[in-house]
């Protein structure tokens, strides 16, 4: 256990999604007997669930800064019979399409933001009016019709890296992807290791750094692996590669800027942010248009994968997003939660589904599976809080940034807390 | 009735994970006294209670508890409430939308034929109301009475439950002088009744005016028991029992170097945010020389952090006019972030809801103010930020493991060492302090006084309010009073007195 502890640095509880993850993985792959770990499969999972990852990005920062955004399957699917309909009468070409796409996200998040932020209503209300309203919007535009997306727009849902150069057997570029993931993993432990020292910090051992690597590289390579032997014509597919600069930037965002920590801020404590001099309206403006922005996408890449947008596009994307980012550690309450968690949480969903689906069992139990999962999840969550442990979901931090919440107990803090009721309560309700 | 013993813990032990919250404690409470518990914050006074009240379990600790004769071993608030029992949270348990009555009686409610008896509920509160001195409509909602009468509807709720024990955590931390002298002398009367008290304070004046015997907690450990009368207990023999030394004089010494104006306001004034024709500023003039300190006294709500915040970048209520002067200068701050840039600090009287935020922690705490200063190139070094952090711990003497740790795990004072760091990260000119120990022991209350003058001697200015007097008069050198919203006196450090403060801060110019 403690050599665990030592690989994955922190404590094991930071990685529990992520052990439950692979323990996913291994037993379908044993129950299915081998067709979970498959190149098609792994391309099917991909493809079939990035548009709810992505969903899931946006959707951790809103619940990070307190909010909530119900309306992401109906903002997805406006966007997506608005830029299909553009394509198809306007005759604008797939880029065009995709700027229509996302300028229309801009505008629509703007008019959410604008009732979050600068009225003040609850995001709740101000999003379950846009879920109505924009696929109510969806279904006028296209006159409940299905129109089909051109050839070319179809690729940013179900396309893959092209072949180039040499022919050996595998996808290059997916080779090549797959070998500069574990150079960047070798470098960011080899920069981790140099920073510890220099702050002054314990070193962990070489072996610790030495396996840890190793068996993040394995699984990288073993997904490469995968990815660029599926049959001719597949490899590492688009959507997934718009997933993961996402995560990037988003991960980067989040973690590393001025930005990001105002979003913390303010789902942290709102007015203690203010008084610090975050302009806390700003933030709530922009996190709440960015997840438009992200919804317009994500519909987007699902019209290109199913060739066409129709009325029922996005229906309860919404709730699998919000699930995602729960399991992935975030509190209803804001404040606390991270992109690499959300995408894992996602990820147990989509194993989930997939897994299911491989074995065959119905749409009916894999409902009631996953609602159980989301439910136990963060009820172990929120038992060991009370418990004044540790939380196991309040996972995968430090290590991936720095943004977790600290551990409550919150019998240990000083038991002589004073919050007296003053002229601040009469400030604060003002 | 003398030295008849209502209750005795004996050799309580509470840990929690990683910590031992209570070792060993022991403390006797007399029937009929009025017993303090003293201590400095984290020592242990509000675990010690919760195990009282049952709100740990029997079985979470060790030890026993006699209450009236007889072990007992509560499983719940509930149990121990049944046996007589009754806390009244700092943190009033009140429910702000109902109605007096409602709450006295809220999980208690008389019934008849299964269905509320508003006729004996409201009857049953004019009688309770009585006892604690509260004349109020009973179907007053809670809301729309102040936190004075707040405290005794607790009280009441708690005679309702036929009280032997009650229990007060910090009683008067909300209250003005009135209400608090009013709390204090109802105590009395419950005495005088035959009901036992155990309070918790850090107002030693109050202890030593009002309890019979005192019981000092520190570390986890019960230290002594003073028996008020017997031992001719004063405030600095009870302090010297809380830190374990005696602390030769409560402010550190400090020779004011005074500089020139330059921060002035001139004919503040200032709108209630929500009630239109209401002023919480009325036409305010004051100013601040470097290196000074300067206090603002005013009784609670007279409207001193009303003032201050609408200062700070108008964070608080409707401008309606006057004019900033920094460095003769004017300016105008109409958002945080400009008072911020323009040189100003504030730090609120309410750490928990306006001050910090509790998820965070200690590193990104003391930067947050100022991460501009610690970004290149879009990205926050947190190199730099860990040591930043790491150099505010170190010279304002923060008590933790690391700067890793969260803000919520922290004491009062050493949050309030952490909120101060994170505005002197931002390097302001101007400090204005709001209740800067409220809430904190002594020995850190100390070392806060030891922070506020070191920046007054490198020049910067610094406002204090406070409701504590004694605070004022040690630490300030130039005195504001501030009734109802106006500033009704300007006093120098020689001339005031807490008489000359008190009568300047109940009455207006006109009057006085």
């Amino acid at each position: 256990m403690n050599s665990i502890k030592k690989i994955f640095g922190g404590d094991t509880r930071q990685f529990g999604m992520i052990f439950a993850l692979i323990a996913l993985v291994i037993f379908f792959q044993w129950q299915t007997g081998g067709k979970t770990l498959t190149s098609g499969n792994m391309m099917n999972l991909f493809n079939g669930n990035s548009y709810i990852l992505i969903l899931a990005i946006g959707m951790v920062l809103v619940i990070i800064a307190g909010h909530i955004d119900l309306s992401v399957g109906s903002v997805a699917a406006f966007a997506g019979i608005v830029v299909a309909i553009a394509m198809r009468d306007w005759g604008l070409p797939w880029f065009g399409g995709i700027l229509v796409g996302l300028l229309l996200g801009a505008v629509i998040g703007a008019w959410q933001g604008f009732w979050v932020a600068y009225v003040g209503i609850p995001a709740f209300i101000v999003t379950l009016a846009g879920m109505l309203l924009f696929r109510g919007a969806n279904q006028f535009v296209g006159k409940s019709n299905t129109v089909p997306v051109p050839e070319p727009f179809q690729y940013i849902g179900s396309g893959y890296l092209p072949e180039v150069g040499p022919v050996t057997g595998y996808n290059n570029l997916t080779v090549l992807l797959g070998l500069l993931l574990v150079a960047f993993v070798i470098y960011s432990e080899l920069r981790s290791r140099k920073r510890l020292a220099r702050v002054g910090a314990e070193v962990p051992e070489m072996w610790v750094s030495l396996v840890k690597v190793g068996l993040i590289s394995a699984a990288i390579l073993y997904a490469t692996y995968l990815f660029a032997t599926g049959r001719p014509g597949t490899s590492f597919p688009v959507p997934g590669l718009i997933l993961a600069a996402l995560v990037v930037i988003f991960g980067f965002i989040s973690n590393k800027t001025i930005a990001g920590r105002h979003v913390y801020a303010v789902g942290g404590n709102r007015h203690a942010a203010e008084l610090s001099g975050v302009q806390s309206k700003k933030v709530n403006f922009m996190v709440m248009m960015n997840m438009s922005i992200l919804a317009a996408l994500a519909g987007m890449i699902f019209v290109g994968r199913s060739t066409a947008s129709g009325p029922f596009d996005g229906v309860g994307w919404e709730l699998d997003a919000i699930a995602a980012v729960f399991i992935g550690g975030a509190a209803v309450t804001g404040g606390v939660g991270t992109v690499i968690g959300s995408i894992i949480g996602g990820l147990v969903m989509a194993v989930l589904n997939n897994g299911l689906q491989l074995l065959g069992i119905g749409a009916d139990m894999t409902q009631i599976i996953k609602g159980l999962v989301l439910l136990v999840a963060v009820a172990f969550d929120v038992y060991n809080k009370t418990q004044g442990k540790p939380s196991i979901t309040g996972l995968l931090t430090r290590n991936f940034g720095n943004r977790s919440k600290p551990d409550q107990p919150s019998e240990v803090r000083s038991p002589d807390s004073e919050q007296a009721i003053s002229t601040k309560e009469v400030i604060s309700k003002s | 009735m003398e030295n008849h013993t209502i209750l005795e813990m004996r050799s309580i032990t509470k840990e929690f994970p990683g910590v031992k919250a209570l070792s060993d404690v022991s403390i006797t409470v007399r029937a009929g006294e009025i017993h303090a518990i003293c201590g400095e914050n984290g020592a242990g006074k509000s675990t010690l209670m919760k195990v009282l009240s049952g709100l740990y379990p029997y079985g979470d600790y060790s030890g026993s508890i006699i209450f009236q004769g007889e072990e007992v071993q509560f499983k719940d608030i509930r149990s121990s409430e049944a046996a007589g029992i009754v806390i009244i949270h700092q943190e009033l348990a009140l429910i702000p939308e109902l109605s007096i009555a409602e709450n006295i009686f809220l999980g208690n409610e008389p019934t008849r034929f299964g269905v509320i008896d508003w006729d004996k509920v409201n009857r049953e509160t004019l009688e309770l109301m009585a006892r604690v001195g509260l004349s109020e409509d009973p179907t007053t909602k809670i809301k729309d009475i102040g936190v004075g009468k707040q405290q005794l509807v607790e009280i009441a709720k708690a005679l309702s439950k036929s009280v032997r024990l009650l229990i007060l955590d910090e009683p008067t931390a909300a209250l003005n002088e009135t209400d608090s002298q009013h709390l204090l002398d109802l105590m009395s009367g419950l005495r005088s009744k035959g009901i036992s008290c155990i309070m918790i304070s850090h107002k030693l004046n109050e202890i030593e005016q009002i309890a019979d015997s005192i019981t000092i907690i520190r570390d986890g450990k019960s230290i002594e028991t003073l028996h008020v009368k017997e031992d001719g207990v004063d405030e600095d023999r009870i302090i010297r029992g809380m830190v374990g030394r005696s602390l030769e004089s409560r402010f550190p010494d400090h020779t004011p170097k005074l500089g020139e104006v330059f921060f002035e306001v001139r004919d503040w004034t200032v709108g209630h945010p929500s009630v239109p024709d209401r002023l919480v500023a009325k036409g305010s003039n004051f100013h601040v020389r470097r290196g000074e300190i300067v206090g603002f006294a005013g009784l609670m709500g007279a409207g001193r952090t009303e003032l201050a915040r609408s200062v700070f970048g108008r964070s608080y209520g409707n401008f309606k006019s006057g004019q900033i002067f920094i460095n003769g200068k004017e300016v105008t701050l109409k958002s945080v972030p400009q008072a911020i840039e323009a040189g100003l600090a504030y730090v609120t009287e309410d750490r928990k809801s306006l001050g910090l935020n509790l998820l965070d922690d200690i590193k990104s705490t003391t930067v947050s103010a100022n991460l501009k200063k610690i970004t290149r190139n879009l990205v926050v070094d947190k190199d730099e930020e860990f040591r930043i952090a790491e150099e505010y711990r170190k010279s304002l003497r923060t008590k933790t493991p690391s700067v890793n740790e969260g803000v919520a795990k922290l004491s009062g004072g050493n949050q309030q060492k952490v909120v101060l760091s994170k505005w002197m990260f931002t390097d302001p000119e101007l400090l204005i302090l709001d209740e800067p120990t409220r809430g904190i022991d002594v020995g850190a209350k100390f070392e806060i006084y030891g922070i506020i003058q070191r920046l007054a001697s490198q020049g910067k200015g610094v406002i204090v309010i406070s409701s504590e007097l004694p605070e004022l008069l040690g630490l300030s050198d130039r005195i504001y009073t501030i009734f109802e919203g106006a500033i009704t006196g300007e006093i120098s450090r020689e001339d005031a007195s807490q008489e000359s403060l008190m009568k300047l801060m109940t009455a207006s110019k006109k009057a006085a």
